[in-house]
């Protein structure tokens, strides 16, 4: 009988294909994280079609419906500027998966090519590059953000450099541990030995080796950089009024009339920890998918 | 009372008399200004209560201060935790406002001409250094102040340089004031809360020591500045007004989120904040405390201004700028935000309800002022096509980082200009580089703010004058037709006279030109601990700071 060869061979005969088989395995054997999975490709579904799935406009103000609680025509109640807090948590989904995707991507991204760079160059390149990270290093996330923030100004795009910024040398630190190891591989050894370019070793032999700790490191930022986007909107650094995002939302209204009108702070409250605890549940579980030691035979 | 030595003076004014100075010019025989402002509602304290002495006053102040100079700044950052280290040559009277007391003067007197002001200081008045203060540190004070050398900024120069022609001080305890030509304000102006008389020797050596080195003869020592947490004073054992002051010290703590001052205060880790909270904070703070807390308001000389960049286009444009103005529906602002945070009345360049106030009839004929505000909008909308901009065009609009009431009010504005198809963003800036973009001229638009010590056109008119003369003009506009209102009005002594001319100079600002225009006047509500007493509000955060009657009673 003849066997149907290459691509097709999975679906002619009936099987999945390794990538949707990964997948199926994960969804099985990860069920929190896929469940996790669900939750932030709702929340990217609703983010993106914000437009359709919002009851009102998160900018338009009414006198006349200022602070009202939770009703039909509201579902989470209004503001102290009439404007309806639904519509503001969906449009604010989009400020935080916008930050929070741009910044860990950015920074994982950055983080990676430093890292692999660092550990296929050694000498001096990686010592001048390793003190350079330290010295990010040596500061808390937030307060590094928060001098970033102090120096460029508030907005959404400052907000995203300031947070990719003290990513990048986390990233890059464990990256460059994986890296260190990958270099010393036989295969490495003997591209080098062909007289491969330092182009194509990174790019070709190392790179795809460290794509692993790399993904894993995208992951678990997603949900910091997302919380952290939040803690400068409510410390006023981040993004300004009338942007509709999560940490703004808790700031204003939300403190100040929290007694009287307390859906102000417990929706955006809500929506900030369910993605976080989203974010880091399916990072959680990525890594634990992705290292080989967890795998079950 | 005592009366002056000098043959040529016809009155003298010390203590409680100077009040009259408030109501109108009275040297001249003419009245020159119109009854004051009602005296805002009495705090609650027993006036056969003895001051006790002792104790720390920790109050909050809500940002930094950008310098610690005050002939330079204009915010409550920096004079609320500077004006207990210094003196004035005159002050108001807290139980009396608007009438003036001596500070340094003991005594003063004015010519027949209304031209020479003669000033007797008190005797051992002593800097924190230990040097005797003498006429020549005031003379040296006022030239800083009226002829600011060069790299010094003065923000109220304009108001003094119109009439003032040259300060002496012939001998050590005299100092003259020199007019070009009478003036129905210049008491008042003298007893301006940010007039700190600095040390002549230190001015002399550098020209700039008062922005970053305290030096006073006020009633507390500088003790220590923390930036970001706190800013100490100790008490002067050698101040000149004896039995004062009664506090051992004050402790500012800087705190900027309106939520954390109401939670200090509630937590009893601060006992006031001078500048104000909004009702829904008085209200939380009256239910959680009860007869813990007291609470004393007043209007308040203080309205958050738009200003503009008439350098840029668009804003170069005074059709785009008179849309601005138009597209503002204030008297339905007034009522929502009034609910929300401390602005309250809607009004031009002089405070509702101040002498000089224009009349709800004559107001509402300004452009953005009208009670049409849908007739207004399509107008707005109009005025924007013909300048020449596209549905949609975007700017920012810079902002303080104070988020009472400026983010309210900013929110409010951005979504009244959306509404005639302007897309407005927020560039939200900490106090010092907030002031230093607007100064520099680094911005579109600006939510300003004109906050004064005291209902006078000669102070509230200064950030309208031509920015030639008036340092806290951002707008970077000139205007001689202002300029020669602005002059016409500060010399003319009757009241009728001088109101036309006012509402003359607002018309021309706010409406034909539409160079900056006033959003909603402040309300002032204080709720603060009961223990702190010998406080009286008044319509200006920038008064009664400097705490020489401030008293801590027991718990």
């Amino acid at each position: 009988m003849l066997r149907p060869a290459g691509a097709w061979a999975h679906r002619a005969a009936g099987a999945t294909s390794p990538r949707t088989g990964w997948l199926r395995s994960f969804v099985r054997r990860q069920q929190l994280g896929a469940a996790s999975g669900a939750v932030i490709l709702l929340m990217a579904l609703v983010a993106l079609l914000a437009p359709l799935v919002a009851p009102h406009d998160p900018l338009e103000t009414s006198f006349l419906l200022m602070l009202r609680p939770p009703s039909p025509e509201f579902p989470l109640g209004t503001d102290a500027f009439g404007r309806d807090v639904l519509s503001r948590i969906i449009y604010g989904s989009r400020t935080a998966l916008l930050v929070g995707f741009s910044t860990s991507f950015v920074g994982s991204s950055l983080g990676t090519v430093i890292g692999v760079a660092s550990a296929h160059f050694g000498g001096k390149t990686d010592l001048l590059a390793q003190r350079v990270m330290d010295i990010f290093l040596s500061f808390p996330l937030i307060i590094l953000a928060i001098a970033v923030v102090a120096v460029l100004g508030t907005g959404v795009l400052n907000v995203i450099v300031a947070i990719t910024v003290p990513i990048v040398p986390r990233v890059a630190r464990v990256v460059r541990s994986s890296a260190l190891a990958v270099r010393e591989m036989p295969y490495v050894e003997a591209a080098r030995a062909l007289g491969a370019s330092h182009r194509r070793i990174i790019l070709r032999h190392m790179l795809p080796n460290v794509m692993a700790p790399s993904l894993i490191m995208l992951t678990a930022y997603l949900g910091q950089a997302i919380l952290l986007e939040a803690s400068l909107s409510f410390l006023g650094l981040g993004v300004a009024e009338p942007v509709p995002a999560w940490g703004l939302m808790l700031r204003g209204a939300g403190t100040q009339f929290i007694e009287r009108a307390p859906w102000l702070a417990i929706a955006p409250g809500l929506a900030i920890s369910s993605t976080v605890i989203a974010f880091n549940l399916l990072g959680d579980s990525v890594r634990d998918a992705l290292d080989p030691k967890l795998r079950v035979a | 009372m005592s009366l002056g030595s000098n043959g040529k003076s016809t009155r003298i004014w010390s203590g409680a008399t100077a009040a009259l100075l408030a109501f109108g010019l009275t040297a001249l025989g003419a009245c020159a200004q119109p009854a004051p402002a009602p005296a805002p509602a009495a705090p609650p304290t027993a006036a056969a209560e003895q001051p006790r002495a002792g104790g720390q006053l920790t109050f909050i102040v809500g940002a930094e201060p950008p310098s610690f100079d005050g002939h330079r700044e204009t915010t409550f950052a920096m004079l609320h935790p500077t004006a207990p280290h210094y003196s004035l040559l005159l002050k108001f009277d807290q139980n009396k406002y608007p009438a003036i007391m001596g500070d340094l003067a003991e005594t003063w007197s004015v010519s027949q001409d209304g031209l020479t002001y003669t000033f007797k200081l008190r005797d051992g008045i002593k800097f924190h250094d230990g040097a005797a203060l003498t006429a020549a540190d005031v003379k040296a004070t006022y030239d800083r102040i009226v002829a600011p050398p060069q790299g010094v900024v003065s923000s109220r120069q304009a108001s003094y340089a119109a009439v003032l022609e040259k300060v002496e001080a012939p001998d050590p305890k005299t100092v003259v004031f020199k007019l070009k030509q009478p003036s129905a304000a210049l008491l008042s102006n003298l007893a301006s809360p940010w007039n700190f008389i600095y040390k002549a020797q230190a001015l002399a050596q550098e020209a700039r020591f008062p922005e970053k080195n305290i030096l006073g003869t006020g009633p507390f020592r500088f003790g220590e500045y923390v930036p970001g947490s706190h800013w100490t004073g100790t008490k002067n054992p050698d101040y000149f007004q004896k039995g004062r002051p009664y506090l051992d010290g004050f402790r500012a703590v800087f705190i900027r989120e309106a939520s954390a001052q109401v939670a200090a205060v509630r937590g009893g880790r601060a006992q006031i904040e001078f500048r104000g909270f909004t009702p829904p904070q008085r209200e939380d703070l009256v239910k959680a405390l009860g007869k813990d807390i007291t609470v004393q308001e007043s209007p308040w000389v203080c309205v958050l201004v738009v200003s503009m960049n008439t350098e840029k286009k668009p804003f170069n444009d005074p059709k785009f700028r008179r849309a601005l103005t138009l597209a503002l529906d204030r008297w339905e602002g007034s009522k929502a935000l009034s609910q929300i945070a401390f602005v309250k009345e809607v009004g031009a360049v002089m405070r509702p309800g101040s002498p000089f106030a224009m009349p709800e009839q004559e107001l509402t004929k300004l452009a953005g002022f009208g009670k049409d505000a849908a007739a207004a909008k399509a107008e707005a909308r109009r005025l924007i096509q013909e300048a020449g901009v596209p549905e949609g065009f975007s700017f920012a609009l810079t902002n303080r980082d104070i988020p009472m009431p400026y983010e309210p009010v900013a929110v409010f504005l951005i979504d009244q200009w959306g509404k005639v198809g302007l897309k407005v963003s927020q560039a939200v800036r900490e106090s010092s580089p907030y002031l230093q973009d607007l100064r520099g001229g680094n911005y579109e638009a600006a939510l300003d703010f004109n906050c004064d010590f005291m209902d006078e056109p000669d102070l509230q008119l200064i950030k309208f004058l031509p920015k030639e003369k008036s340092p806290i003009n951002y707008g970077r506009y000139s205007d001689p037709v202002l300029d020669d209102l602005y002059t016409k009005q500060s010399l003319e002594t009757n009241p009728e006279r001088r109101k036309q001319l006012v509402w003359q100079f607002e018309r021309r600002a706010l409406d034909e030109m539409a160079y900056q225009f006033p959003t909603l006047w402040w309300q002032r509500i204080i709720p603060h601990s009961s223990q702190v007493r010998g406080w009286r509000i008044t319509p200006s955060h920038y008064l009664n700071q400097d705490l020489t009657d401030v008293w801590l009673a027991e718990k």
